[in-house]
């Protein structure tokens, strides 16, 4: 079977039609019950072989994804860079073509560097999804952020939506930037500007230097991003004491607004840095929902590249009935 | 040998009319028309060809000593022949480093074993162009170096630079700068702007180039050097190049075919043959270096033929080597880009490809001229073939180019070194 809707892979958001992440979004909401179940398989892609390429630590994606493969009953193999051949000096094509003789059907591949994930969708036939590649893309992430602001809200356009934090490093915020804009949410970034990337303006965001000025706009969800904590060393910000007192997100900073602002990160959070635990674990945070909706989000996407349907969706998970 | 019937353009004496060229005993002896050709002479009919001085290129990286398998002195030699060029320059950033007289020598003896475009060797401005103490420029000029350079790297200290300036001029040499910020350029591998930005590459910003241009123009006037600014790629730089001449201060400077014609999107999709160093950038510098190539604010084209193993550059961006290969498509490119547009007249093109770049390094045995007496370094060009880039064809053992399928006008038919053919189509 081959997708005709999404196309062969899936590398990141910004050349996806919205109408190709509403399919992936209105897939998840099948599978989301799925997880729910005592008995948590459906047969959808039995008989697949699915490799996650993991060159970089990760822990909740790579779960995440595990998960979404077994439960749509999967044979997968996890391959980590260290103790593989990789670390042994081979090529990310030799690695590629080897995966690629053993007959396989999917990779999923996190990668340090941005463009891996399309380097390798353009060498092998088996389906490609992109689980993170250097500082491009991170689509399954922005996906999952974007089905759980929708679960939340009701709807993505018109809703104003702010990535807080270090939008230079971040795959997360370029995905998040393409999937809200072309879903038509009007969408700002906010951080100090050593942090911010050249040229972001021209891609259509607002960027506001301080936290309160995103709340003063009116921002309905702020979605914090994770300091990487190396950034302190390389110069970008002079202390993680000052990070926090300036940019952290705080009940005092939220006060400020009329309106409950809906809170979003994509883990893992540094507590006391990039974001207060008050917030974190307060009632307008939806950071465990994001958690929970990755695996079906995921499962959706699995399920469409390898060719299936969206409305036997609801029918596949069914299967085993 | 007789040149008959072509379009004999030489920049060096304003020359552009129809007449033959005779050359004897390797040195051009006579230009007019209706030459006769003495008893047994090779006689070429070149009737609608452009017959001028060979080209010039200032900035080669040949790989010999060291990664033979990308390229030899030979094969380099032999692709600037295909390419209508007589003479290149090599850089010292092989391994070893050529930064001694005996490792000047070699390239020279191995230049003069292919017989084909000269090559004349750049020495390293450092030992081990390790950025520390100064290599013998003495030495390696006496030994054939035509200039100094740790290319490939700036040099980043500015005592080493003002010293290697200073003790340059005593050999009549210029020093060779690539100009680069390390600290801004850290990682690096494409242009920072919007491309960089949505591709989530590290980027090198403009500045990079621009603080260390600027550098070496206040350097140049302390000393009373010669700077020459290899492979300019920005708008600013330009403009600091400009107000340093206008105020006569000793600086040269090269731009790259590539930097004349592509700009950061070249790099959409990853792709690892328009990564190299100084990086494409934008539109704006495009049409900045265009226009300071023809004021001669920039003084001449530069290919920064870089030549890489095809496995090296299939990899991820970030992994991937800079450069690419130029020899056999510097001059389509800027005949199709320069001239074909109206931009350039083609004896504004020749003159920047072979009269200055000749001048500007003082290159031994002339070169960039066709003036009676001098040496018989020729190119004849078809100005009307159309080519598309088939790297496999390239004679360069390496085919790194952005140009792969490229429709271009303009290509080399003959090129003669010293009144010996080196290469015929």
């Amino acid at each position: 079977m081959t997708s005709s809707t999404l196309g062969k892979d899936l590398t990141g958001l910004e050349h996806m039609t919205p109408d190709q992440i509403r399919l992936i979004l209105d897939t998840a909401e099948p599978f989301k019950e799925v997880s729910e179940r005592p008995i948590k398989k459906v047969p959808a892609l039995r008989g697949k072989t699915i490799v996650n390429l993991f060159f970089e630590a990760s822990t909740r994606t790579r779960i995440s994804f595990e998960f979404a493969e077994k439960r749509l009953s999967a044979d997968t193999v996890n391959v980590a860079a260290t103790g593989s051949s990789v670390s042994k000096g081979e090529t990310l094509v030799d690695t590629a073509r080897n995966l690629e003789a053993m007959r396989i059907d999917m990779v999923v591949i996190r990668h340090p560097s941005s463009g891996a994930a399309e380097f390798l969708g353009n060498r092998i036939a088996s389906n490609v999804i992109n689980a993170g590649d250097g500082k491009h893309e991170h689509p399954t992430q922005a996906l999952l952020d974007l089905l759980s602001i929708r679960d939340k809200h009701g709807k993505i356009a018109g809703l104003k939506v702010c990535l807080v934090g270090d939008v230079l490093h971040s795959r997360v915020a370029r995905s998040n930037l393409w999937g809200l804009t072309k879903l038509g949410a009007e969408v700002a970034v906010c951080g100090p500007r050593t942090l911010m990337p050249r040229g972001i303006e021209e891609l259509g965001v607002r960027v506001f230097g301080r936290v309160e000025e995103a709340i003063e706009w009116g921002a309905d969800v702020l979605n914090v991003l994770r300091l990487q904590l190396e950034r302190m060393e390389t110069g970008f910000i002079p202390s993680l004491r000052e990070y926090y007192r300036v940019f952290g997100v705080t009940p005092e900073r939220l006060e400020r607004s009329p309106k409950p602002i809906t809170i979003m990160h994509p883990g893992p959070m540094n507590r006391g840095v990039e974001i207060d635990s008050r917030v974190a674990d307060g009632p307008h945070s939806i950071i465990l929902d994001q958690v929970t909706n990755g695996v079906a989000v995921r499962m959706a996407v699995l399920y469409l590249l390898a060719g299936g349907r969206a409305e036997l969706a609801d029918a596949a998970k069914r299967g085993s009935e | 040998m007789v040149l008959q019937g072509g379009r004999v353009i030489d920049p060096s004496r304003d020359l552009d009319e129809p007449a033959d060229v005779l050359i004897q005993d390797g040195k051009i002896t006579a230009v007019g028309r209706g030459l006769t050709a003495p008893d047994g002479a090779l006689v070429r009919n070149v009737k609608g060809r452009i017959v001028a001085p060979g080209l010039v290129d200032l900035h080669v990286h040949l790989r010999e000593p060291g990664n033979e398998d990308e390229e030899t002195v030979a094969s380099g030699a032999r692709a600037a022949a295909a390419g209508g060029f007589t003479a290149i320059c090599a850089m010292p950033n092989t391994d070893p480093v050529t930064d001694n007289q005996a490792a000047v020598g070699f390239i020279v003896r191995q230049s003069g074993l292919a017989g084909l475009a000269r090559v004349h060797p750049i020495g390293a401005v450092s030992i081990g162009q390790k950025g520390e103490r100064l290599a013998e420029f003495g030495e390696m000029v006496s030994a054939g170096a035509v200039a100094v350079s740790d290319d490939g790297k700036p040099v980043v200290s500015s005592h080493l630079m003002r010293t290697a300036l200073e003790y340059a001029r005593t050999f009549h040499v210029p020093v060779a700068d690539h100009c680069e910020d390390p600290t801004l350029a850290a990682g690096g591998v494409m242009h920072e702007g919007l491309v960089s930005t949505r591709l989530g590459l590290k980027g090198i910003p403009a500045a990079s180039e621009e603080i260390m241009v600027a550098r070496d123009v206040v350097l140049a006037e302390l000393t009373g050097g010669h700077v020459h600014l290899c492979h300019m790629s920005c708008r600013g730089s330009v403009a600091i190049i400009r107000e340093a001449k206008e105020r006569g201060i000793r600086v040269t400077a090269e731009v790259t075919p590539h930097h004349l014609t592509l700009t950061d999107y070249a790099c959409e999709e990853y792709d690892t043959h328009a990564k190299m160093n100084p990086p494409l950038r934008e539109a704006a510098d495009v049409a900045a270096l265009r226009g300071a190539l023809k004021e001669g604010v920039i003084d001449c084209i530069a290919s920064d033929h870089a030549p890489h193993a095809y496995d090296e550059k299939e990899a991820a961006f970030d992994d991937a080597p800079f450069g690419v290969v130029g020899l056999e498509t510097a001059f389509a490119v800027a005949h199709t880009e320069l001239v074909e547009s109206g931009l350039f007249t083609l004896p504004q093109l020749i003159r920047r490809m072979s009269t200055d770049p000749a001048r500007v390094f003082h290159l031994p045995g002339g070169g960039g001229t066709l003036a009676p007496g001098s040496v018989a370094d020729v190119a004849v060009f078809d100005t009307t073939a159309k080519w598309s880039v088939d790297p496999a064809a390239f004679h360069s053992k390496s085919r790194n180019t952005p140009f792969t399928g490229r429709a271009l006008t303009g290509r080399a038919v003959l090129t003669i070194v010293a009144g010996t053919i080196v290469h015929e189509l």
